[in-house]
C-alpha cells in the first residue's frame, strides 16, 4: 500500500511537473538572470562613455552614489511621494468607499465613473492634468481661481512634487476604493443595523464597524500601491523630467537618469538594487498576507 | 409622514452629493474628451462646455503622426502578451488546482513575488541585453516583457477560477476516457470561459497602460500608445485638442474593458487577499 502510494505521487509529481515548467522555468530566468545581472553590474566598473575604464569595483558603485547628495534627495521624493499619495487615496478611498456603499439613484453609474482614472493610461492622465488641469494660464484650475479672484498658480514650478502627488493620487484612489467596495461587500448589515437599533450614530458606526471590517483591506491596499508607487516612472518622464532641479526626481528615475542618460552602468545598477532591497521589506509582508489567507 | 419626507429629501440630497463627487472625479476625463472635439483655439481659451464640435483633431492625429500604427502596436502587444500568459499558464493553473502537492502552495506565492521585484531594479540588465540581440525597439520584446510581467497574475486568477469548479465534472470525464489534454479543452476551458475572459482582460489592460518598459524600450518602431501619448509632452507648442483627441482614442477600449470587469478584477490585482 505504501509502495503504491508513493508511486502514484511520483506519477502526480511528474505531470505537476511537465505542467508547470514553462511557467516555472520562465519565471525563474525572468528574476534570476536580471538580478543577478544587476547585483553583478553593481559591483563593477562599468559606463557605457569609458569602455576603457573597467573591472572589479566591490562597493565603490554603493559608496559613490550613498555619498552623492542625488540619491539623497532622490529617496527624501520618493518616500515624499509615497508617503503623500498613500494618505490620500487611503483616506480619500475609504471615505469613497463608504459614499458608494450607500444607495441613491444611479449608484452604479456613478461608481463607474469614480473608478475610472484607475484605467487611464498613466501618459494620459500626466499631460490631461499637466496641461489641461494645471497649465498656468489655460488650465482649467487657474481658471477656477480667477473666477474667485484668486492668483494663478503655476503648479509646476512652484509646487512640483505636490502636482505629481496630486497626479497620482487621482489615478490611485480609484484603486482603493475598488479594492474597498468589493470589502465593504462582506459587512455584516444586521450588525450595522444592531448598532443602529442601540443608538450608535453614522460617525461611530464608521469608527467601530466600518473601519475594523475593513482594516485587512487597508493593509492590502497600502502594499499594493507601495510596491507600485517606490517606482513611479511615466508621470515624472511626461511632466517635469524629475526637475527642477531634483525636485521630483525619484529612485526610479535616478536610476534612469544614470543608466540611460549618463550611461552609468555600475551606479545604475546599485541604485536599482537598493530599489529591489526597499521593495521587498514591503513584499515580505504582502506575501505573508497572501499566504495566511491562501490556508483559509 | 414627516419622517418619510426626510427621508426623500435624504436620499435626493445623497444622490446630488454622490454625483457630484463622481463628477469631480471624472473630471479630467470628461473635459479631456471635450477637448478633443474643440478647435486647436478653443482648447486653450476660457474653459467652456458650449463649442461647435468638430473631427478636426483626430483627422490631424491621424493625418499627421499615423496615430494607427501606434494603436497597432499597443493591440499587438497588449492581446499577443497576454494569449501568450494565458498559453503558458493555463497548465501550471490546471495542475496547481487540480493537482496540488505539498509545494503548491509555495510555488503560487513565489509566482507572486516575482510580481513585486521593481522593474527599475532590473532596467539596466534588461536594456543591455536587449540592445545585444536586437530587441530594442521591437514588439517582440515588449511581448516577452509583458507576458513575463503578467503572467503571476494570470496563473493566479485562473488558479482560482480553476479552484472553483466542480471536480466531479472532470472526473466524469476521466470516466469516459478523456485524456488531459481533452479533459482540458473540452471541459475545462469552455466551463471556465467567463473567468479565462476576465483573466484576459485585467491581462490586456495592464500591458495597454504599461507605461515604464514600453518608454524606455521602445522609440519609434515599436512604440506603443503609452509612448507615443508621451511624445505629445515636447514643449513645442499647445497642441491639447490633438493630445485629446490621441488620448480620447488611446484610452476608450481600455475605460470600457475595466468597466466591464470591474468586480474580477480585484481577485487579480490583490492576488485573492479581499474577497
Amino acid at each position: 500500500m505504501n509502495k503504491k502510494r508513493a508511486s502514484g505521487r511520483t506519477v502526480g509529481g511528474l505531470r505537476t511537473l511537465s505542467l508547470q515548467a514553462p511557467a516555472v522555468t520562465l519565471l525563474l530566468l525572468w528574476m534570476v538572470v536580471p538580478l543577478g545581472m544587476t547585483i553583478w553590474f553593481s559591483l563593477q566598473r562599468y559606463n557605457l562613455l569609458m569602455p576603457e575604464v573597467t573591472g572589479f569595483a566591490g562597493f565603490e558603485n554603493y559608496q559613490y552614489l550613498l555619498t552623492d547628495p542625488a540619491l539623497w534627495a532622490a529617496m527624501g521624493n520618493t518616500l515624499l511621494m509615497v508617503g503623500w499619495v498613500l494618505v490620500i487615496t487611503v483616506v480619500g478611498g475609504t471615505l469613497l468607499a463608504v459614499l458608494f456603499q450607500q444607495e441613491f439613484a444611479g449608484r452604479g453609474i456613478a461608481r463607474v465613473l469614480a473608478i475610472s482614472p484607475f484605467f487611464v493610461m498613466p501618459t494620459v492622465s500626466a499631460l490631461v492634468w499637466k496641461n489641461m488641469m494645471m497649465h498656468p494660464s489655460n488650465g482649467v484650475l487657474a481658471w477656477l481661481a480667477e473666477s474667485f479672484g484668486l492668483p494663478a498658480l503655476d503648479w509646476f514650478s512652484s509646487l512640483p512634487l505636490t502636482s505629481i502627488v496630486i497626479i497620482v493620487a487621482w489615478q490611485w484612489t480609484p484603486f482603493a476604493l475598488l479594492i474597498l467596495l468589493t470589502a465593504m461587500q462582506s459587512l455584516d448589515e444586521d450588525q450595522v443595523e444592531a448598532a443602529r437599533m442601540d443608538g450608535a450614530g453614522p460617525v461611530a458606526i464608521f469608527f467601530f464597524i466600518t473601519l475594523p471590517h475593513l482594516k485587512r483591506a487597508i493593509s492590502v491596499v497600502i502594499m499594493i500601491e507601495m510596491i507600485f508607487l517606490l517606482t513611479i516612472f511615466a508621470e515624472i518622464f511626461v511632466t517635469t523630467s524629475g526637475g527642477p532641479g531634483l525636485a521630483t526626481t525619484n529612485l526610479a528615475y535616478l536610476v534612469y537618469i544614470r543608466a540611460l542618460l549618463d550611461f552609468d552602468v555600475g551606479t545604475a545598477s546599485a541604485g536599482g538594487v537598493i530599489a529591489i532591497i526597499l521593495a521587498n521589506i514591503v513584499a515580505i509582508f504582502l506575501v505573508r498576507m497572501v499566504a495566511k489567507n491562501l490556508e483559509e | 409622514m414627516t419622517s418619510l419626507r426626510s427621508t426623500n429629501s435624504k436620499k435626493l440630497l445623497l444622490t446630488v452629493f454622490g454625483w457630484s463627487v463622481a463628477l469631480v472625479i471624472f473630471f479630467p476625463i470628461l473635459w479631456m474628451v471635450l477637448t478633443g472635439f474643440k478647435t486647436e483655439t478653443a482648447a486653450i481659451a476660457d474653459p467652456s462646455f458650449i463649442f461647435s464640435p468638430t473631427l478636426e483633431s483626430y483627422q490631424a492625429v491621424q493625418a499627421r503622426s499615423g496615430y494607427l500604427r501606434f494603436a497597432l502596436n499597443s493591440v499587438a502587444v497588449a492581446f499577443g502578451s497576454t494569449l501568450l500568459a494565458l498559453l503558458i499558464a493555463i497548465p501550471s493553473a490546471y495542475s496547481m488546482a487540480f493537482l496540488p502537492t505539498k509545494r503548491t502552495k509555495g510555488t503560487l506565492l513565489w509566482m507572486l513575488s516575482t510580481k513585486m521585484l521593481p522593474p527599475v531594479g532590473v532596467l539596466v540588465p534588461i536594456y543591455l541585453i536587449f540592445r545585444d540581440v536586437g530587441l530594442l525597439d521591437t514588439r517582440t520584446g515588449l511581448i516577452i516583457i509583458y507576458t513575463l510581467m503578467n503572467l503571476p497574475i494570470v496563473v493566479w486568477m485562473l488558479y482560482t477560477f480553476f479552484k472553483d469548479m466542480p471536480k466531479d465534472i472532470l472526473e466524469a470525464g476521466r470516466m469516459d476516457g478523456a485524456t488531459t489534454f481533452q479533459e482540458v479543452f473540452f471541459l475545462l476551458l469552455p466551463l471556465t470561459l467567463p473567468g479565462i475572459a476576465s483573466t484576459g482582460l485585467l491581462s490586456v489592460i495592464l500591458s495597454w497602460n504599461e507605461a515604464f518598459w514600453s518608454l524606455n524600450l521602445t522609440s519609434s518602431k515599436a512604440a506603443p500608445l503609452t509612448a507615443y501619448i508621451a511624445s505629445f509632452s515636447s514643449p513645442e507648442g499647445l497642441f491639447w485638442a490633438k493630445l485629446s483627441a490621441a488620448s480620447t482614442m488611446a484610452i476608450a477600449p481600455i475605460l470600457i474593458f475595466g468597466w466591464m470587469t470591474q468586480k474580477q478584477m480585484v481577485r487579480g490585482l490583490t492576488f485573492g487577499a479581499v474577497k
